[in-house]
């Protein structure tokens, strides 16, 4: 009795199979929905989506002055250039550098990396990046490198005053976070 | 495993010959999983086995991811829990899977349990197969319990602290022991660190006497309910798809079950104390433990002796490891035993009647029907498998499975045979040629 | 032989009557402590969030979460929730805007990241709800000794015990609302002690809480105490379900999405179930088992 029926399993596919295709594609819908949760909770979660903004009083800043501040876990670096260092930035033609977007999510995605669309609107000696090195995400040293602007100890990326990608094996500009100056003393981060 | 290396299993296709004429995984899971012969008048209660198989992945699959998110520390667990519930993407589904799951697991080996008393699945050959399953009955005890400390509830951490302080009855030794599994002077960081370590690890430990028990099973074959061995292929169909599929069909049934509880009355199994933070100056009016361990906790308070409840509160599961040497009977299956199938139901009721008197406090009538039903308890094993086994004439067992089931479709009454159904008559293993 | 095995049979027999009417008897002397302990009080109510298709009600929410702030939280902490939950979806759902307003109008104790001292700044969205007091210490000695718990998970860590045979009513009943039972019915019913019954200092008579007749919390609301700007009722009852109501969003805040899944879940299982049984039939039909 057994052994008929397992034999008959043999056959081509008939119309009697379409239960049996059936239960599988239902299966498998079930096992893909069942999955979904086990991988999704690994996504960053509500706490850490809700993203905090920071507020930087800068007031103290001279010219020439770093600071580096945490904003969702990573280092943003905020600099008040000196005007060599803005001068030196403009000089640079767009079309020399290795990344020629702005990277600048304040502005639009597609602009160009010119120095204006780098620094803080309207205010040209400020910039505020994210200090990790878009090679694979060393903290890069300020006012180190052939450029004047950071260094990548780690595998030796190179970056201009206004944080462009110069040398090295890094692929792109340093990343600007969104953020706005509330006042002429206050940056909102986030 | 049995009859491994005799197969004459070729594959079709051309790399898994390559592979299997190496490592021969795909010969073994085809004689495992697929052609494994199995008596074909298995009821549902055999699928228990399969649905334990996927409860137990699904724990290990749902606290792996729940580790992800928790922290086991005194002053984190209870937040990190309720980080889970809160924030965490189908956090709160992962562990009310987790938590629901826990006694689900439990309900489905006891249902197992109940089945392999009920139909003598414990009778040579399968005295090791059954002594395999009550070691992971304990390992999944030990896990449950450990694992119901992490939230670090009110519950966790009172029932962390009696329970553990039944070491403490251990005459000479009991108080060293018990600030042995402490790491300290009370249940603290130290305890919660190491409870979350093993309760990591044991389920893995589980994992690997599954291993050995599916081995010994597969080594003597399924019983089944007429408790008759299988003589020939006559009496059985291929695992695959006559088992796979109705395996499947029962689980997904069980899965109804799990999912109403997981998502209409997820705390229903739970303590509301659990929603509290432990606080070490305060006790619980009441301190239960989970109901899959009230029947044993309800034993432990009926004994007037502190070391005496301790002893008999262990008793009570270590005796099943002798149960296939209490049971003297030479019919396995209690269909055919009058008298042992009404010990078997009051056995069961037993059971129920000390869960829930656990679940009560420990005074007055509920103390007298405690012990009542543990003395009942240890009778059943002790006095009545014993005696039944004697005093006892079974109803006539038919000559095999094939025939039962004929009987069964055909209405006609099965014959008796004299020496059937008894496990030392019987084949060892069905072999398959 | 038989005759010894049927008197044995029999006289079994008998003992499972007599386990069994054990069992009953102290089923029924279960219930009839449940009962005298008086919880009977406590009705279920009629909550939007029962049942299969549950939800919470949005404006019974924004009024919960209004008698909260206005009387609880002088009292309660609710350390759990955080200003952004009162916008995420299934909660009360205010706009981004008005959660923000919410969370501004407190003052929240930070570090300053330039002087490092310790100063007051306005709150944001991920900024948790701020406790009362600063510790259990300074709880328990403006409270007269008594700590006033945490509210957010009180809805979920209070409950009846429900007894025996209640308990097994409730998983097929699908009554998973014994928390916020419990809460409304202990806030509507402060009443004076019956006569005769000596007041103890500093409690309040209470037939309902969970821990004797006497508790600590004074009557936290009367008639027209918080004042409700979409024309409800503002009456003791009133107030007491929005914030029983409020209070179970709080201690699960993801109910909605629960039950919502949890529907979806179990249709699929059930077709599923079917269309494996049909397969099951289909291959074992030529085999006699």
């Amino acid at each position: 009795m057994a052994t008929t029926e397992h034999t008959e399993e043999h056959q081509e596919p008939t119309r009697r199979d379409f239960l049996y295709i059936a239960t599988g594609a239902v299966g498998a819908v079930g096992v893909a929905g069942l999955a979904w949760p086990f991988i999704d909770q690994m996504n960053p979660d509500a706490s850490a989506q809700a993203m905090a903004s920071v507020e930087v009083d800068v007031s103290s800043m001279n010219v020439g002055d770093s600071i580096t501040i945490m904003w969702r876990g990573k280092p943003v670096f905020i600099r008040r250039r000196t005007d060599a260092e803005v001068e030196a930035a403009k000089e640079t033609p767009v079309a020399d550098l290795p990344d020629p977007l702005a990277r600048n999510p304040n502005i639009g995605s597609d602009e160009p990396a010119t120095d204006a669309n780098r620094a803080a609107v309207d205010r040209e000696p400020w910039l505020v990046m994210i200090g990790i090195c878009t090679h694979l995400g060393c903290v890069p040293l300020g006012q180190q490198g052939a450029f004047g602007g950071w260094f990548c100890p780690c595998h030796g990326s190179t970056y201009d005053t206004a944080g462009r990608i110069r040398s090295g094996p890094a692929p792109a500009n340093l990343d600007i976070p969104p953020y706005t100056f509330a006042s002429d003393t206050t940056i909102v981060v986030g | 495993m049995a009859g491994h290396g005799t197969s004459n299993y070729q594959p079709k296709n051309k790399v898994v010959r390559w592979v299997d004429s190496r490592l021969p995984i795909f010969s073994l899971m085809n004689e495992q999983a697929i052609v494994f012969p199995t008596p074909k008048n298995l009821n549902y209660l055999w699928t228990f086995g399969a649905i334990l198989s996927f409860m137990l992945a699904t724990m290990m699959i749902s606290g792996i991811v729940l580790a992800m998110h928790y922290a086991a520390n005194t002053e984190l667990a209870f937040d990190r829990v309720e980080h889970i519930m809160r924030d965490v993407n189908f956090g709160w589904l992962i562990r009310y899977i987790h938590a629901v799951g826990a006694s689900m697991f439990f309900f489905a080996v006891y249902m197992h349990i109940a089945r392999g008393l009920y139909y003598g699945s414990y009778k040579a050959p399968r005295e090791i197969l059954w002594m395999l399953g009550v070691v992971i009955l304990i390992l999944m005890m030990a896990t449950g319990f450990m694992g119901y400390v992490l939230p670090w509830g009110q519950m966790s951490f009172w029932g962390a602290t009696v329970i553990t302080n039944l070491f403490s009855a251990i005459p000479l030794v009991g108080p060293s022991i018990v600030e042995w599994l402490w790491g300290g002077f009370a249940v603290d960081n130290a305890t919660l660190n190491r409870f979350f370590s093993l309760h990591y690890l044991l389920p893995f430990v589980i994992a690997g006497v599954v291993v050995l028990h599916i081995w010994a099973l597969h080594e003597v074959g399924n019983n089944n309910p007429t408790g008759v061995s299988v003589k020939s292929s006559k009496d059985t169909v291929p695992f695959h798809p006559y088992l796979t599929m109705k395996d499947f069909f029962a689980l997904v049934c069980f899965m109804v079950l799990y999912a109403y509880f997981v998502f209409y009355i997820p705390n229903y199994l739970g303590h509301p104390d659990n929603y509290i933070e432990a606080d070490p100056l305060v006790t619980p009016a009441h301190i239960v433990p989970e109901w899959y361990l009230l029947p044993f906790y309800a034993m432990l308070r009926a004994i007037p002796s502190k070391l005496g409840g301790v002893v008999v509160m262990f008793s009570s599961l270590l005796i099943l490891f002798v149960v296939p040497w209490l049971d003297t009977s030479k019919v396995r299956s209690a269909k055919y035993r009058p008298m042992f199938k009404i010990a078997f139901w009051v056995f069961v009721i037993s059971c129920i009647a000390l869960g829930w008197l656990g679940s009560q406090p420990a005074e007055g009538v509920y103390v007298m029907l405690a012990r009542f039903f543990t003395f009942y308890y240890f009778a059943f094993f002790l006095i009545l498998m014993p005696l039944l086994g004697i005093i006892e004439t079974p109803k006539p067992v038919p000559n095999s499975i094939a025939e039962s089931v004929l009987a069964r479709h055909h209405g006609s009454t099965a014959t008796v045979g004299s020496g059937e159904g008894r496990p030392d008559a019987a084949p060892a293993a069905p072999k398959k040629d | 032989m038989p005759l010894k095995s049927m008197t044995a049979a029999g006289l079994l027999s008998r003992f499972a009557r007599l386990a069994l009417a054990g069992g009953l008897a102290a089923g029924l002397s279960g219930a009839a402590l449940a009962a005298e302990e008086g919880h009977s009080l406590i009705e279920k109510q009629d909550w939007s969030f029962g049942g299969v298709f549950g939800t919470y009600e949005r404006a019974q929410l924004q009024r919960g979460y209004k008698v909260y702030r206005e009387v609880c939280s002088l009292c309660h902490s609710m350390d759990r929730l955080a200003f952004r939950n009162l916008h995420q979806p299934g909660g009360p759902e205010f706009s981004e805007e008005a959660a923000k307003q919410i969370a501004s109008e407190y003052q929240i104790p930070d570090i300053s990241n330039e002087t490092g001292q310790p100063f007051d700044r306005p709150g944001t969205l991920t900024d948790h709800f701020p406790a009362p007091f600063p510790n259990k210490a300074a709880a328990q000695a403006a409270n007269g000794g008594a700590y006033p718990p945490d509210l957010s998970l009180i809805a979920k860590a209070r409950a009846e015990h429900r007894g025996f045979p209640g308990f097994i009513v409730d998983a097929f009943a699908n009554y998973a609302e014994n928390g916020p039972d419990y809460i409304y019915a202990l806030l509507t019913h402060y009443e004076d002690p019956p006569a005769g019954v000596e007041p103890v200092p500093g409690k309040h008579y209470n037939p309902v809480f969970l821990s004797g007749d006497w508790i600590s919390m004074p009557k936290p609301i009367s008639d027209g105490q918080v004042e409700y700007t979409d024309g409800t009722s503002e009456t003791v009852e009133q107030y007491s379900a929005d914030v029983s109501a409020f209070l179970m969003w709080a201690a699960e805040p993801k109910l909605e999405e629960r039950k919502e899944i949890g529907f979806r879940v179990m249709i699929f299982l059930i077709v599923f179930a079917v269309l494996l049984y049909l397969t099951k039939r289909k291959l074992w039909r030529n085999v006699e088992h």
